[in-house]
């Protein structure tokens, strides 16, 4: 590493004379090594899916959720320092309950990631504090629907509201992540952690950008996904965790939830057997060699 | 209850406690829903007392493109609400890249008024017009209760004509008929009510944007002259 | 205007009498004692063995101008809770936006067991309690109705002082003169709750609803009802006042000795 000794790695608040901030680089490093996390983007929901390392076999297997709700319609996963990722989560609660305060209505997914990309950059400027420790995934499900004033009663015009654009679509699937820099760009599919690299070219090649991936299909890939970018060799137990936000007809009715265990089984059972399918292709390869 | 009383000198208000020589909206206004979006009406008469302050108010006051208000009560507690409001949505509009909604605009009234029942009389009704929701009505009555109605009227002129507003009532009408059941509301208002008189003013919107209406009492019983 | 700045932007002295500076004064106590402005009437409920019934008309009244008749006030707090809201409007969206954000932090976490209408009762109870005590009172009356931990029918009130009280039957407001004889009649105790089915229920209750309508002059003759039992809430917001008994008018002749 070129920024060791040099003394430009030191401090928040000052940059390397070739423009860098090497707190926030090391950052990047400490997400590095966090158990992989994705987020899918699919045609009518969101999947978000952690693979969550094994630290000790005295942990209680399913407790100590890291996929986090943060409004009604969202969720937020995240790799690295967990504490930082709890931190985040605590502060995405709190930036999802004033917007509710003040408009009275659930936050479009886009203002949370924007209102949390604001946040993380905040720590990048000042020597008193470090970087988020953290890459953090935000998915969500803006409602389709006309939304109603948070406790408004009585209701408009019976034959509906007048001059009103038909066939027009609103609300739907969204997906940002957002790194320690504080940079956040919105993803059909997004993955950090250990296993990103796998996960991404994994991410390409389901070709999210068409729309086609339904949420179920969305489910068992995510599943596939983290099982594939675990390194068994190498890497401790893991569990696999996943949510989901679905349209408000879809399962979920537009909640962020837990997907259920016997989908999720459904899922892993698929997903170690498409393993075991590659394991074969990789013995039939050998054979031909 | 304290609302819709005869004051000492035989002035209706509807209000609680106008402070003694604060200039009074007493007032008729009212929005409705229509086939193309929604109509807002308010006479012009704003009064101290018996004297009439100001003969040609403009009630309908405007806190973004296409989001309207109806204002009565105090005119100084109402218009620093406006303001208010008006500020609000235009930063919304600004921070996130897309024009608020009437619902964001009813939540942000609604909260001022709620939150400061104590100090203020406003009585508002906040109508407009969004391509995802279209028209919209909503109503917020003096204690800072927020309702969503098919067309709404208030002020103190309102008593008069809630009758002649459920006869004549109609969902889905054209822009015409919307401004005509409007004009013969706020007539009957203006005519029983002492404290609405003046212009009959309104505001029109739609997908097509805004549009004001101005009629007249001396043009044949406010024939005219209409858009401008 | 004269020459003095204190006078200016003040009414005349001689046309509205000496100024009240008090309206200037910015120490002193704050005072928030306020009056309800937009309001509902009662709200009615009945405990049969598997659950509890509740109601209450779609009215919410100005002074005594009928002003909005599509006001609901049954809301349902999730499977197992419903509260029905008496009093002002306004702060019954308060609380309904309060019980909102309670229900998005109550599901933060996945493993815990839901609120139940015991735990919704204590908690709104003293929220009541805790703002009549600011001196800055939410001026509702409240039934809880639903279940409680292990699933029993459970009704409970409390009303802007904070206080709390819970029977077999609770009427607010005019109900609680009109309704609560009627409710007591067919469930006088906690043991007879067991010998009352749904359907007893449902038509105890509407009965009081259509007593209230005939003589409670803020009511109205549309209403919500709702239904909690372990198989969750069953609501319905349009009900419509039937078989009501006006036909008796035609007998009804003069004032005392009148025969025509």
């Amino acid at each position: 590493m070129t920024s060791i000794g040099t003394g430009y790695d030191l401090s928040n608040s000052v940059f390397s004379p070739d423009g860098r901030n090497f707190q926030v680089e090391y950052a990047v490093k400490a997400v590095e090594n966090g158990g992989t996390a994705i987020g899918i983007r699919c045609k009518d929901g969101i999947v978000l899916a952690l693979e969550k390392l094994i630290t000790s076999k005295l942990l209680k297997p399913g407790a100590n959720k890291r996929i986090a709700t943060v409004d009604r319609n969202m969720g937020v996963v995240s790799s690295g320092l967990l504490p930082d990722g709890r931190h985040f989560v605590s502060r995405a609660r709190d930036e999802a309950a004033e917007w509710r305060r003040l408009y009275k209505s659930p936050t479009p997914t886009s203002a949370l990631a924007n209102r949390m990309g604001s946040y993380v950059q905040m720590y990048t400027l000042y020597s008193s504090v470090r970087p988020f420790g953290v890459t953090a995934i935000v998915g969500g499900w803006d409602s389709e629907a006309e939304l109603p004033v948070d406790g408004q009663v009585g209701s408009g015009p019976k034959v509906g509201s007048g001059g009103k654009k038909d066939g027009a679509k609103y609300g739907g699937p969204f997906l940002y992540m957002i790194e320690p820099s504080g940079l956040y760009w919105g993803y059909y599919g997004a993955a950090t952690g250990k296993g990103r690299q796998i996960a991404k070219s994994e991410l390409e090649k389901l070709s999210l950008s068409e729309g086609n991936l339904s949420l179920e299909e969305g489910v068992k890939e995510a599943a596939r996904i983290i099982y594939v970018a675990h390194d068994d060799n190498k890497d401790k137990d893991f569990e696999l965790e996943m949510t989901w936000v679905s349209s408000l007809d879809g399962p979920t009715k537009g909640r962020h939830e837990e997907v259920p265990k016997e989908l999720r089984e459904e899922a892993e059972r698929l997903a170690k057997k498409a393993l075991e399918g590659d394991d074969d292709d990789d013995d039939d390869e050998k054979m031909e060699e | 209850m304290a609302t819709g009383m005869l004051g000492e000198d035989g002035i209706h208000v509807d209000m609680n406690h106008l402070k003694k020589g604060e200039v009074n909206l007493g007032t008729s206004i009212m929005a409705i829903n229509f086939r193309d979006g929604v109509i807002l009406g308010a006479d012009s008469r704003t009064t101290t007392g018996a004297y009439i302050a100001n003969r040609v108010t403009d009630k309908l006051t405007q806190v973004h493109d296409t989001i309207w208000c109806c204002r009565s009560g105090s005119a100084a507690d109402t218009q620093a609400v406006a303001d208010i409001v008006h500020y609000h949505l235009g930063m919304y509009g600004i921070t996130n890249d897309e024009p608020p909604t009437t619902q964001t605009a009813a939540a942000i009234f609604q909260e001022l008024c709620y939150d400061n029942k104590d100090q203020l009389s406003a009585g508002m009704i906040i109508a407009g017009y969004d391509h995802r929701h279209g028209g919209q009505v909503y109503s917020i009555p003096l204690g800072g209760s927020l309702h969503k109605q098919p067309y709404a009227i208030g002020g103190s002129g309102s008593t008069y004509i809630y009758g002649y507003c459920d006869a004549n009532w109609r969902e889905n009408m054209t822009e015409a008929e919307g401004v005509n059941f409007v004009k013969g509301a706020l007539k009957e208002a203006i005519k029983w009510d002492g404290s609405s008189g003046g212009v009959i003013r309104m505001v029109v919107l739609t997908a097509r944007g805004v549009q004001r209406h101005l009629y007249l009492p001396d043009h044949n019983d406010y024939e005219g002259p209409g858009t401008k | 205007m004269n020459h003095f700045p204190q006078t200016w932007g003040r009414p005349r002295d001689d046309v509205y009498g000496a100024y009240d500076h008090s309206h200037f004064q910015t120490a002193g106590p704050q005072q928030h004692t306020q009056s309800p402005i937009v309001t509902g009437t009662s709200v009615v409920a009945a405990k049969f063995k598997d659950g509890v019934v509740i109601a209450a008309d779609n009215l919410a009244s100005y002074g005594s101008l009928a002003r909005f008749t599509d006001v609901k006030r049954i809301r349902k707090f999730n499977d197992q809770v419903v509260v029905g809201f008496g009093g002002d409007v306004s702060d019954m969206q308060y609380l309904d936006r309060l019980l909102n954000s309670l229900d998005v932090r109550e599901n933060y976490s996945t493993t815990e067991t839901p609120l139940n209408a015991k735990n919704l009762h204590t908690y709104l109870s003293k929220v009541m309690y805790k703002r009549r005590s600011d001196f800055n009172p939410l001026w509702n009356h409240l039934l809880i109705a639903g279940l409680d931990g292990e699933s029993k029918p459970f009704l409970a009130s409390a009303d802007l002082l904070g206080t709390t009280f819970a029977a077999p039957t609770l009427a607010t407001g005019f109900g609680a003169h009109l309704a609560q004889p009627i409710l007591r009649r067919t469930v006088p105790d906690e043991a007879s709750v067991q010998n009352v089915s749904k359907d007893e229920a449902v038509r105890l209750v509407k009965e009081c609803m259509k007593v209230l309508f005939y003589r409670d002059a803020r009511s109205l003759d549309k209403y919500s009802i709702a239904v909690i039992t372990k198989e969750g809430v069953e609501l319905k917001q349009d009900e419509k006042l039937e078989n009501q008994s006006w036909a008796f008018a035609e007998g009804i002749r003069g004032y005392g000795t009148q025969v025509n």
